[in-house]
């Protein structure tokens, strides 16, 4: 197991009763499917909020950030970077800007 | 000592807004889910703390609240509204088949004679229902599936279910209404439906007197004539005395018979009330004088009820922004889509704000708490 740091949404922490982010222990070489299944089984408020129920598919308003980059076209089963594996960085879920 | 709690949704947030009967004095909670699209609140008439909130955005989808201490806190319960079966699809804006794709909850309705039964209005249009307080849902596909419902187009505001009455006296006999589909009844609890539109014409069909096709904005009922039923439709105010197999217009002497809500008096079963708007094209009161209109005849005959109201207010009242309390001096209440919400105390004759400077209001509920 390894200790990973994941950002959420602020209206997210609202909804799961966090304040910043949430540290979680999840199986090795973590994906972001991994993490956001311990995420929900943690916090089950936020099923459907992240991921679409049933399919698991990233909602179309959300990014997943790793490393500095956007990997939110990448395959959720691909492990993530060390830095994000190791705890020194998070797993960021990132809510599309909107405004105007 | 009765109180009086006023639910209001919002484009931001959820607000609750209390008094004590006497309904002059009034102090605000909230927002509750701030930053969320609150559309509609509703609290059970067998257990008035028990209160399930829809709260939405287009980032997060759909979360289901639950309070069972009249709205001082909070549970998410379930939230994943799966349709039965396999899907098919509805008509688009263009006339193209659509897959029907659950967006969000409208409106819920509690079970009159049980807290944990409680009815969902989503869309795409869909009645489902919970008998676990909320913690799971399952829709009841005999609507979606009627044989018209490839038929069925959105509104300008999406295919949505928003309107569910349930008879006070037979609990298997409900009516829906769905824009831009119209309504529809069941008699055994939501397994069968019929079309419930004839004697309802819109212009915009190509054939005005179609089964389907009407844009329903609203229909009330008064507990002691469940036979009797009042409905806003996108243009004309209509009625029907046997359960919605025949409709006939009531618009009569309206300035505008266009706009979104009807209520009706708690204890006078041919009083209702109405919001005239400018037109479809144009969300807001004639000449910006917001008005409610009272027909004491159940239609027809309307006088005006402006004491209170505002002049120069180009805002829209919403199809679940208006609500009656069930004191002996009825109270009538209303939220804009400016953030104002306007209550009377006495059946409409005077109107007071009792909230401004909210966020656009969605919805109006009120609960009259012993």
């Amino acid at each position: 197991m390894t200790n990973v740091r994941v950002a959420i949404p602020v209206h997210l922490q609202t909804l799961a009763g966090v304040d910043g982010e949430v540290r979680l222990d999840v199986p090795d070489d973590p994906t972001p499917n991994t993490i956001l299944d311990a995420l929900e089984a943690r916090y089950p408020m936020l099923r459907g909020t992240i991921r679409e129920h049933g399919s698991a598919k990233r909602r179309a308003f959300i990014r997943y950030f790793a490393d500095g980059r956007d990997i939110s076209h990448d395959s959720p089963d691909t492990p993530l970077p060390n830095v994000v594996a190791r705890g020194q960085d998070a797993f960021c879920v990132i809510g599309a800007i909107s405004g105007g | 000592m009765t109180k009086v709690r006023v639910l209001v949704g919002t484009r931001k947030g959820a607000f609750i807004i209390n008094s004590d009967e006497s309904r002059r004095d009034w102090k605000i909670d909230g927002p509750h889910f701030g930053g969320w699209e609150v559309m509609h609140m509703k609290g059970s008439p067998v257990n008035p703390d028990r209160i399930y909130c829809a709260q939405w955005t287009d980032w997060h989808g759909q979360v289901v609240q639950r309070s069972d201490d009249g709205g001082k806190t909070w549970e998410a319960v379930g939230n994943e509204f799966r349709y039965a079966g396999e899907t098919e699809t509805h008509q688009w804006y263009d006339g193209t088949p659509h897959p029907w794709e659950f967006k969000r909850l409208w409106h819920f309705e509690p079970a009159h004679d049980e807290p944990e039964t409680v009815f969902a209005g989503v869309e795409d249009a869909a009645l489902f229902r919970s008998t676990d307080g909320g913690r799971t849902w399952h829709e009841l596909p005999g609507l979606r599936t009627h044989s018209t419902g490839n038929t069925w187009a959105p509104g300008a505001g999406g295919l949505c279910l928003h309107t569910i009455l349930i008879d006070p006296n037979n609990p298997q006999r409900m009516w829906v209404a769905i824009s831009a589909a119209g309504a529809f009844r069941t008699e055994d609890g939501g397994e069968t439906w019929t079309v419930a539109t004839k004697g309802l014409s819109s212009n915009f069909l190509p054939n005005p007197e179609a089964e389907v096709g009407h844009c329903v904005h609203r229909i009330a009922q008064h507990p002691s004539k469940p036979e009797t039923l009042f409905m806003q439709k996108h243009w004309d105010v209509c009625r029907s005395d046997d359960a919605g197999d025949n409709w006939r217009e009531v618009s009569g002497n309206l300035p505008t018979d266009f706009g979104f809500p009807i209520v009706v008096h708690a204890h006078e079963p041919e009083t209702i009330y109405v919001v005239p708007i400018k037109s479809d094209s144009e969300h807001y009161p004639l000449e910006g004088k917001l008005c409610v209109y009272r027909s004491r005849t159940g239609g027809n005959e309307w006088e005006e009820l402006k004491k209170g109201l505002p002049d120069d207010a180009y805002v829209n009242v919403l199809r679940d922004a208006m609500a009656v309390d069930s004191l002996d001096s009825c109270g009538i209440y209303f939220g804009t889509t400016g953030g104002q919400v306007y209550a009377s105390s006495d059946s409409g004759d005077n109107w007071q704000p009792i909230a401004e400077h909210l966020p656009a209001v969605l919805s109006v509920e009120v609960q009259t708490v012993p």
